[in-house]
């Protein structure tokens, strides 16, 4: 692209930029403050680039101190399990909505739209005393659970779904699929841009959750990794800085690898829940 | 015997009456065409036909089955659709195979590798696809097994859906309006291949279309369906020469029928001009009627010549026919005449001419739309002069 650089261009670009720069400043400063030493953290100077290279310290007690291997498997685990459970449970629930005709269609689409605006913190205590009496606290069946039906995930693939010509179901059912096949062979085959956008909305959201992983899980074998941060706080009596920045990045690097690996798809997969498939 | 039989078909959607009362039979092996107007219910009984939908009475037989209760894929009626409906993600040959792999697989075997390792699943698969190797040769399209919907043209994939359609030997046929996206050569070639296509079959065929020239040209039978009713169904030269309902005759021929009104005194004559038609009937006198000609049957007269006056509005040129608009001076209504390019000659609009209809081949409606039987007088008056 060989565009000139007009005014207006100009102050659009470092509009953007600074923008940019604002949102990127707290990650910066994270990445930075992870290669300083305790006595550079604290002291009045304020450097982006550390004095003394302090990386390698810092990343050694990140690693050592608590069980980072841990930590980034239970967040697998866990946003796995959910990912899993939501496709299974929405991809059919939306199908039903979206192509099926039945008499509560409509009271369940509203139970839907009821259940967006509902948020987890809502309903938090009452699942945690569910939980206690279950004696299910400290797994992952606590951690799993409250989330496998995404509400949110139905009105996605509600909405993809709908776009999807009926004469494609019409077709398949002549030619001997059932429901279930019909869903398994022609629905999610061709959904994936929904299903790629849906897993990024999802997987971000639990890999980051905090609040929930917090009420239900006080052993540290079961810990996600925001609250593994917790938990490496408290152990390092909270002010060993440069390790728990070493830490944080650490445990933010998976997602971001992920998406700029995934970003096309990502993309795509936003633009077309918007076009029609 | 009829192979497939409709019986008063009827539905409607929120209280509204699409389809009221339809009844077809069809033949071994016959090519029936379902010709109507935009939204008068053709794809809505297609989709009952084929158990894609349930008709609110009525009756579906296939042989002697009734078909009602079963479902879409129990029926064994393969569709060709106005979108073609291939599975976008699977290659044409997986496309055309999935008929044959739903039936004759089992659950298991269908399943992702666990199925391959099953017994006997090798050799079915190796059998559909020598079926579909087979239907592709037949419709030439054995060298794009390999590509996606999206990779072929309309043409390409609406052959990809016939034989998608075809493989599984089916017990009846429908298609819906299968040749609309194509271009206007493409469809003409495709009409020729479909009716081809259907004489190797011979399954019959329920084929429905808003073209009526692809109606006329492909059909053993045309059914004509308007407002929800089959008011016709007959051969293609019988649905021209001779419908039995106004609306028929006005949906059928290109360029349209003439319609004009007239009177029917109480001797059951009919008065147009210098044009006396006879329709024996009980009908009260005075009842209103409506002729009508087809413009091949308007011949062009000189002025004060011709039963009927009229002035030249203007000249439609096709190239073997020139269609003539005239205005009737007496009632206003204009007058659509078709012939032959010579005698049109030095004609030009504005220019008052007289017409003349063919009195053999005027046909009288009653107010209601059925078509009335009709004798020119002369005719009568000869016969009655004679006996
Ligand atoms: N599911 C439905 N709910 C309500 N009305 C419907 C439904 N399906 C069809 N209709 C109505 O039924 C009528 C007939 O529709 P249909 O699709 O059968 O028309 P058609 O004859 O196939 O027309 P076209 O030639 O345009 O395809 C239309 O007026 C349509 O609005
Ligand atoms: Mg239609």
């Amino acid at each position: 692209m060989t565009q000139t650089l007009t005014l207006g261009r100009f102050f659009r670009l470092s509009l953007l930029s600074l923008g940019a720069l604002m949102f990127l400043a707290p990650y910066i400063f994270m990445v930075s403050t992870a290669g300083k030493d305790q006595s550079e953290i604290f002291s009045a100077s304020l450097s982006l680039i550390p004095q003394h290279f302090a990386y390698m310290a810092n990343f050694t007690k990140a690693l050592t101190r608590v069980s980072m291997q841990n930590l980034l498997l239970n967040g697998v685990i866990v946003c796995g399990l959910i990912l899993v459970l939501q496709v299974v449970v929405a991809v059919p629930c939306a199908y039903a909505l979206a192509k099926l005709k039945f008499g509560a269609a409509r009271f369940m689409m509203a139970l839907v739209m009821l259940g967006l605006l509902v948020p987890i913190h809502a309903t938090a205590l009452p699942l945690y005393v569910a939980f206690d009496k279950l004696s299910l606290l400290n797994s992952y069946t606590a951690l799993v659970a409250p989330f496998s039906i995404s509400v949110f995930g139905i009105f996605l693939f509600l909405q993809f779904f709908r776009a999807m010509p009926d004469d494609l179901i019409h077709a398949a059912r002549l030619d001997g699929m059932s429901e279930a096949g019909i869903v398994a062979r022609v629905i999610v085959p061709n959904a994936w841009p929904a299903v790629t956008a849906f897993a990024i909305f999802s997987v971000v959201a639990h890999w980051n959750d905090l609040f929930w992983p917090l009420i239900v899980v006080t052993n540290q074998s079961y810990a996600t990794p925001p609250l593994g941060l917790l938990f490496f706080r408290a152990a390092e009596a909270g002010d060993d800085y440069g390790a728990l920045m070493a830490a944080t990045l650490i445990i933010t690097l998976p997602l971001v690898i992920a998406f700029l690996l995934a970003q096309k798809r990502f993309v795509e997969g936003i633009t077309m829940t918007g076009l029609k498939g | 015997m009829s192979v497939f039989s409709l019986r008063d078909i009827r539905k409607s959607f929120n209280g509204n009456a699409i389809l009221k009362g339809v009844s077809l039979e069809a033949e071994a092996g016959e090519f029936i065409a379902l010709v109507g107007p935009s939204g008068c219910g053709k794809s809505t009984l297609l989709r009952i036909v084929a158990g894609l939908d349930h008709a609110d009475s009525g009756e579906i037989r296939i042989g002697d089955r009734e078909m009602s209760q079963l479902t879409a894929a129990d029926r064994n009626i393969a569709m060709v659709f106005q979108s073609y409906a291939l599975y976008p993600h699977l290659t044409a040959g997986q496309n055309i195979a999935v008929p044959l792999a739903m039936r004759k697989l089992t659950g298991m075997q269908r399943l992702p590798f666990i199925g391959s390792l099953l017994p006997g699943q090798r050799q079915v698969c190796a059998d559909i696809q020598r079926q579909v190797q087979t239907m592709a040769v037949s419709l030439k399209i054995d060298h794009l097994l390999d590509r996606k919907p999206g990779q072929m043209s309309g043409g390409q994939r609406q052959r990809v859906a016939l034989a998608r359609a075809m493989v599984r030997n089916p017990s009846v046929f429908l298609m819906d309006e299968p040749l609309s996206n194509l271009d206007a050569n493409l469809r003409v070639h495709a009409r020729g291949e479909i009716v081809d296509l259907h004489r190797r079959a011979g399954v019959p065929t329920l084929y429905v279309t808003h073209d009526q020239s692809e109606a006329l040209s492909m059909a053993d039978r045309v059914a004509v369906m308007i407002g929800g009713n089959l008011l016709q169904l007959a051969a293609p030269q019988t649905i021209y020469d001779d419908p039995s309902h106004i609306e028929v005759a006005r949906f059928i021929g290109q360029p349209r029928i003439n319609l004009l009104p007239g009177k029917k005194d109480a001797h059951g004559i009919v008065q147009f001009g210098a044009l006396r038609l006879a329709s024996p009937s009980d009908a009260v006198s005075d009842a209103s009627v409506t002729l009508g000609v087809r413009p091949e049957f308007v011949r062009l007269r000189a002025e004060g010549q011709g039963a009927l006056a009229a002035r030249v509005e203007r000249l439609e040129f096709l190239g073997s026919e020139v269609i003539v608009f005239a205005k009737l001076a007496a009632i206003g209504e204009t007058m659509l005449a078709k012939v032959i390019p010579g005698e049109v000659r030095g004609l030009v609009a504005g220019q008052a001419i007289g017409l003349d209809m063919d009195p053999a081949h005027v046909m009288l409606f009653a107010e209601d739309g059925r078509r009335l039987p009709a004798t020119p007088v002369s005719a009568v008056l000869r016969e009655t002069a004679r006996g």
